[in-house]
């Protein structure tokens, strides 16, 4: 599921890299996005090794079935603008570190490894989008108008990250996972404060759209993974 | 006028290195200009054709190889910008240049990928044929430029050999990613020889430039030395040079090769290679719409500044 995720947004990423607005942005979202990539080696070799047999980090990232992935609805948004993929990047950092911020103390020596290892970079990826958003919000009426509607569109996506499933709420009593309900909390505290700087009004908007995590995706998920498999699926059971 | 110009060439002959503040002659920092820009424009462009093959990779471990190539060819063009800057012009004219079309780039850059094959080509052979120019380039008489190379050739060579090793993963493969690999050389062989330019008959720059060790080797003896090593690879990897004529040739100590189609090379140069448009276009896309992106950073510089100015008042 975490591997998941950030696969897919590094994913994301990785397709704006070469047509960003700057040669700077360009180099810190391909960052983002190899230190996302690097999260996502660690987490499926060790899936691999859990697994046995013949097992790959490749089989794993490449030769499941789409609903066998388990990222979150937010992350597999489009690029639709620079405003968006701040604003998909901003929800999930904020995300992402409080929740490595609990698996630090996972039960399972190596998740807790991995995310003591990761939580470095998160901190970076939340500064910097969390400085993006507000350099878009407070900036001139039209990237404050953009960054809004950015927010505003992708705002019900991140129901889905609180949204606890089953397998979840198992991994939290084993104490392996972590606490969904404890972060959404900070979360919302967080998100709202650079907002608030950012001169971006909070969406109130109800309504969620879930389902991510149990492998029920947006029509966006498809596309991804023909790109992300097209040469494992076109040439299967070769080495590369 | 005269002396100053005779002083600055005899710094040069001396081997001395020029550097941003020291007095050169009008030609030299134009000519310098251009080849700069020209460098880093390559290395921007250059991510494009490599950058289609992103989402496409077919392992995780070769995803971050190729992401981190990207991004080191993106820094490759920060440091190439700023060395153009010391001679007085700044990014964003040279960007405009660009995307008017008025800017030269790599030509090689205006063909496709079309297969993974291609991205161990463009290391093997392009970032290959870099070198070669690159390392001469090190020891150019302009100081920042030489510095930028020393760092960028360092990269470029790591890139290479990952290249090298795609291809050769591939030649140890199946008998389908043998074939992708030999036709990945049989497309590309050709336009990277003709990296190095016109032939230097026809080159209208070289004769100054080896004067002012702008260059320190010609078009066709940098060409030469990539046809020689690279025979040499291609037999380590068991693939077949797309060119009837290669030979060694005992007396010249060298491998002669065939007759290169210098009218394909011209053609790509003035805009109608296979990619030109394309290329040019997704610049223009990019610079475009990062337009309003750029201003916001620029607004909200300023008013965190007046801020800060405020509470200094206060
Ligand atoms: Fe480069
Ligand atoms: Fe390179």
């Amino acid at each position: 599921m975490l591997g998941d995720n950030s696969m897919i947004l590094g994913h994301r990423l990785s397709e704006l890299c070469g047509h960003g607005p700057s040669l700077e942005t360009d180099i810190a979202l391909t960052n983002i996005s190899l230190d996302l990539f690097g999260q996502v080696r660690h987490y499926f070799q060790y899936a691999a090794k859990i697994k046995g047999a013949e097992t790959t980090e490749d089989n794993i990232a490449f030769l499941r079935l789409p609903n066998e992935y388990k990222n979150t609805l937010l992350v597999e948004q489009p690029n639709t603008d620079l405003a968006y993929v701040i604003a998909r990047q901003f929800f999930y950092d904020v995300y992402h570190l409080l929740l490595l911020d609990q698996l630090i103390n996972s039960t399972d020596k190596q998740i807790a490894a991995i995310a003591t290892k990761s939580i470095k970079e998160v901190k970076y990826h939340t500064r910097f989008s969390s400085q993006w958003v507000k350099r878009l919000g407070d900036g001139t009426a039209e990237s404050h108008e953009k960054m809004q509607t950015a927010i505003d569109y992708l705002y019900p996506y991140t129901a889905d990250l609180f949204k606890e499933t089953p397998l979840e709420v198992s991994l939290k009593e084993a104490g392996i996972g972590a606490d969904l309900t404890k972060i959404k909390e900070s979360w919302l505290t967080q998100v709202k404060s650079v907002l608030e700087e950012a001169t971006i009004t909070f969406p109130e908007n109800p309504y969620g759209h879930v389902g991510g995590k149990e492998g029920v995706h947006s029509e966006h998920l498809g596309y991804i993974l023909s790109d992300l498999q097209y040469m494992q699926r076109a040439y299967p059971n070769m080495t590369w | 006028m005269q002396d100053l110009e005779k002083d600055f060439q005899d710094r040069i002959d001396r081997g001395e290195v020029i550097e941003p503040r020291d007095w050169m002659p009008e030609k030299y920092r134009k000519t310098h200009i251009r080849q700069i820009s020209q460098h880093a424009h390559s290395e921007i462009v250059g991510m494009l054709p490599e950058g289609n093959w992103l989402t496409r990779t077919p392992t995780l471990r070769r995803k971050v190889a190729l992401l981190a190539k990207v991004q080191d060819e993106a820094g490759h063009g920060l440091y190439l910008y700023s060395a153009a800057e010391t001679l007085g012009i700044s990014r964003d004219e040279l960007f405009e240049q660009l995307n008017a079309g008025k800017a030269k780039y790599s030509s090689i850059f205006n063909y496709p990928t079309l297969s993974w094959a291609d991205i161990g080509i463009i290391g093997w052979l392009v970032d290959g044929a870099a070198i070669i120019n690159q390392v001469m380039l090190t020891r150019t008489s302009y100081g920042p430029y030489a510095r930028a190379m020393v760092k960028i050739c360092k990269e470029e060579s790591f890139h290479q050999r990952q290249g090298f090793e795609i291809m050769m993963t591939l030649c140890n493969g199946t008998a389908v990613q043998k074939q992708m690999a030999q036709d990945s050389l049989n497309r590309w062989w050709w336009p990277s020889l003709m990296m190095f330019g016109p032939p230097d008959a026809e080159s209208t720059h070289t004769e100054q430039s080896m004067k002012w060790k702008i260059k320190l080797k010609t078009n066709d003896e940098l060409r030469q030395q990539m046809v020689d090593v690279t025979v040499e690879q291609a037999k380590v990897l068991g693939l077949t040079m797309p060119d009837p004529d290669i030979k060694w040739n005992e007396e010249r100590g060298h491998y002669d090769f065939g007759e290169i189609d210098w009218e394909e090379f011209w053609q790509v140069v003035k805009g109608y290679g296979p990619c030109n448009k394309e290329r040019l276009a997704a610049r223009n896309k990019a610079w475009d719409e990062g337009a309003w992106v750029r201003e916001a950073a620029v607004a909200y510089a300023e008013k965190q500044a007046a801020k800060r100015t405020q509470a200094i008042a206060v």
